[in-house]
């Protein structure tokens, strides 16, 4: 692949985090690929465990219900509202967690046409920076070690980011 | 602190480009705040109030040495707060690279349902 695949993550705010990402595909086809039941359960994996149930009703005001089950672990169950919906450019919708009162979360996916790639931006706005922070900071490893190499690259990339 | 806390000192702290530079000079050893202020057209006040900063956030601290009083880079914050934002990255890496598989195939197929309609239409 030509093109970079990194993923681009920002907190432009302290409620937000923005991720960014270049897919090799027309956007239509990116576009189905993050709505449509049939094809979100192949890729859209939680910790452990793959989705067993993808109910979309991709229409302003129509639900939305994803289970992710894996052996050993606890399900885990989301849902929500569709906001706004502009096939194949905009997705926004809420998203609530079940046995999780955190409240809920607006997302905004937004599907670029950028010829035969598309990119994506993931735009999530948290009910709190609380919220937020236990999110993205969900089962981080302990004991973190010294590594100055590891140092630099977060330096080098917080100021690609921030530029 | 709180871990959030922490976290949340540290990327405030990250967020100025004087205090990054700082901390990129300071990656290559100690320095004192007259070195420090060197590369930069700021008077060595603002320069200390940057070093507050970061200091307040954990990110440097002074060495031992009661003379020159060098500062030092602190490493653990930022390492803490790097694998807050790896974490988060890995999970969703593993899920695009599956996604990348995924419309591989689907344009794969679509081109081979694309041509038989055609080839169908021309007979």
């Amino acid at each position: 692949m030509s093109h970079s695949t990194d993923i681009v993550i920002t907190t432009p705010s302290d409620r937000e985090v923005v991720m960014t990402r270049v897919f090799d595909a027309p956007r239509p086809l990116v576009f189905e690929a993050f709505t449509s039941p049939e094809l979100l359960p192949q890729w859209l994996e939680a910790p452990g465990r793959a989705m067993t149930v993808c109910e979309i009703d991709l229409r302003v005001g129509g639900a939305y219900r994803f289970v992710w089950t894996g052996p050993g672990k606890k399900d885990v169950g989301s849902y929500g509202v569709y906001r706004d919906v502009v096939a194949p450019a905009r997705v926004v919708r809420t998203e609530a967690w079940e046995d999780w009162d955190a409240g809920e979360v607006l997302v905004t996916t937004e599907f670029e046409d950028d010829g035969p790639l598309t990119t994506v931006t993931v735009t999530a706005v948290f009910p709190s920076r609380e919220i937020r922070d236990q999110v993205l900071a969900a089962g981080m490893k302990s004991g973190a070690e010294t590594n100055y190499g590891r140092l630099a690259v977060l330096l080098a990339r917080v100021q690609t980011v921030s530029v | 602190m709180t871990q959030s806390e922490r976290l949340d000192a540290t990327f405030a702290a990250l967020a100025d480009p004087t205090r990054r530079a700082i901390l990129a000079r300071l990656a290559s050893g100690e320095l004192t705040v007259t070195e420090l202020c060197e590369p930069f057209e700021m008077s060595q006040p603002a320069i200390s109030k940057h070093l507050k900063v970061l200091e307040r956030a954990g990110l440097i601290s002074r060495s031992q040495d009661a003379q020159r009083r060098p500062r030092r880079l602190e490493s653990k914050p930022l390492v803490e707060a790097t694998e807050w934002m790896e974490r988060y990255r890995s999970l969703w890496e593993a899920n695009f690279r599956r996604l990348d598989a995924v419309l591989k195939q689907l344009t794969a197929s679509r081109k081979t349902t694309r041509r038989r309609v055609n080839s169908r239409r021309s007979r």
